[in-house]
């Protein structure tokens, strides 16, 4: 099995996922300059409720894609609502407040929703119903599963659908010029409220879809699943340049890639025994296992923050994230 | 009836008055001239006009109507437009889009693409540079773009803010000329500006703004005699 092409499939895959949670955080940022850390629990929500209806229906006489459709489709308006309510009920009192009180907001709404979520749905991790067909394809010594497929596929309908809805709408254009200047843009006419409402809705239906399809590409949801997926969204949003959505969908891919490839490498890597001659005990041991392994693949998630830091130390606009100079 | 009258109108940042109770009218068709030093309350005043600040007390009529504490995207769709001080250009947006961006409350596209084609009949340079983001734009240019832009609402009121900020003297004449032409075209203009002399020859009639307050007004002719506005804006 060629690992690099694998790990690259594997990347993707979840790539497209952190790009479209981190398409959430930078829509948000891009408008109101929030770090809605509370977007991460917005996405477990959008898994669970999947879940409730997926397992609510599997087993009846539906066919399974009509299922799951419907999983997403009650999944997408609840976390919509949930959306419009945070930003209508914690955020907007407090969006002429220094900015450190709606971030510390966002931070407690993101435990709230976390811990209603654990009520409502237990503290333990819930089996993510796989009542897909799943078949995988073997492509040049790599695989690739059709629900690998369906995910970077519907990532990819969707970074573009938001594309369009950005450059080509009028609800586009009034989400950029209310991200410029949100002043002026009342002064064309531009409702902020509606504008900043909006933006919230489009984050979290975004938001729920990367639920529904980490949850079947996981098998799995639980109640804090949000809390790291949205940690790394975020990462992947400030790798590409926070505010700029070109950035979040770039980000989020390389993020992905990076994360899996790491993972792949990381115990070869770090495998002493390709030093052993440094000590006799070591190359006993090698001798032995033929591996001693410093750092295994369970580092897996400590990449993302390794790409955040040296993002902020080297390049803190991010990739895209070169802005044209706001004063005039 | 004026198309806008203010009474006892007072705004205040924080607990600061900046605008402390003026009565202001402007005539259906007319260019009105309000000049003061920096600080006056100018700017503010026209950020309450054009509802980007609510009034801490007074009333503002417009067409008739209380216009008061109404938000700003309410009330371009009423005809009243702020061209801000600093020019506030979308700068990451293409010329044409700020353009564009200006008829935001309109749907009649063939109009809207006939304005288009007005806007950049009076501006040339925004027809050439129609592409470029506004941000690359000479301070010039963005203040055309901002006028051209507020003409693209066809409001009825025009509120300018400091058009001649920051801009070469070649320039500053050619944004005149341009003021001309649409208290020309029948827009009624409320102009702030600090160069009394300018406004003063463009306007029918001006008000003289000291802290705050309203401390002289009458036809613009007589202005330009009075010997404390010549003392105190006209460097005499």
């Amino acid at each position: 099995m060629d690992i690099f092409l694998q790990q690259i499939i594997n990347g993707l895959t979840l790539g497209s996922v952190y790009a479209i949670v981190a398409l959430g955080y930078t829509m948000v940022y891009g408008i109101v300059q929030l770090i809605n850390f509370a977007h991460g629990e917005v996405v477990m929500i959008g898994a669970m409720v999947a879940l409730w209806v997926i397992s609510s229906l599997a087993g009846g006489a539906m066919p399974p894609v009509v299922i799951v459709l419907a999983g997403i489709l009650c999944a997408i308006p609840v976390c919509m609502a949930v959306g419009y309510t945070m930003e209508r009920v914690a955020y907007r009192p407090l969006r002429s407040a220094p900015r450190l009180a709606p971030l510390i907001t966002a931070i407690g709404i993101s435990i709230i929703l976390q811990h209603v979520a654990m009520l409502v749905w237990s503290r333990n991790p819930l089996p993510f119903p796989q009542i897909l067909a799943n078949p995988i394809f073997e492509i040049a010594g790599a695989t690739i599963s059709a629900v690998q497929i369906a995910i970077i596929v519907l990532s990819l309908l969707m970074m573009g659908g938001l594309t369009l809805l950005v450059y080509r709408t009028k609800l586009g254009v009034a989400m950029r010029a209310t991200s410029e200047n949100p002043q002026v843009a009342g002064l064309m006419g531009i409702d902020i409220n509606r504008v900043i409402s909006m933006t919230f809705i489009i984050g979290a239906g975004l938001g729920a879809m990367a639920g529904v399809m980490v949850g079947t590409y996981y098998g799995q949801a639980h109640y804090t699943m949000g809390a790291l997926l949205g940690l790394k969204a975020f990462c992947a949003a400030v790798l590409g340049g926070i505010g700029n959505l070109a950035g979040a969908m770039l980000g989020g891919m390389l993020l992905g890639v990076v994360e899996a490839l790491g993972t792949g490498y990381i115990g070869e890597i770090t495998d002493l025994c390709h030093v052993s001659g440094i000590s006799t005990a070591l190359a006993e041991r090698c001798a032995e296992d033929g591996h001693m392994v410093v750092f295994g693949s369970n580092y897996q998630d400590v990449f993302a923050f390794i790409v955040l830091i040296l993002v902020l130390v080297f390049r803190p606009s991010g990739l895209l994230g070169e802005r044209v100079s706001d004063r005039a | 009836m004026s198309l806008l009258s203010v009474r006892g109108l007072k705004v205040a940042y924080g607990g600061i008055e900046a605008v402390r109770g003026i009565d202001l009218d402007v005539e259906a068709g007319e260019l009105v001239a309000l000049i003061g030093a920096n600080g006056a309350g100018k700017t503010t005043t026209l950020k309450a006009l054009a509802g980007m600040l609510r009034p801490a007390a007074g009333t503002v009529r417009y067409a008739d109507s209380d216009i008061t504490g109404v938000a700003s995207h309410r009330l371009i769709r009423q005809g009243v437009a702020l061209v801000p001080e600093g020019r506030g250009v979308f700068a990451r947006l293409t010329v044409q889009e700020n353009l564009q961006m200006g008829a935001y409350i309109r749907d009649d596209r063939p109009a809207i693409a006939q304005d288009l084609d007005k806007v950049f009949g009076l501006f040339p340079r925004l027809h050439e540079r129609r592409a470029q983001v506004a941000g690359t734009l000479s301070g010039g240019e963005q203040q055309m773009l901002a006028i051209g832009r507020a003409m693209m609402s066809r409001p009825k009121l025009l509120l300018l803010d400091e058009p001649s900020m920051g801009l070469a003297p070649l320039m500053v004449q050619k944004i005149f000329e341009v003021v001309h032409s649409i208290a020309a075209q029948g827009v009624t203009i409320l102009l702030v500006e600090q160069n009394a002399l300018l406004a003063l020859e463009a306007a029918s009639r001006g008000y003289v703004m000291e802290s705050g307050a309203i401390t002289l007004s009458d036809s613009a002719p007589a202005l330009l005699a009075s010997p404390q506005v010549r003392q105190a804006y006209l460097g005499e």
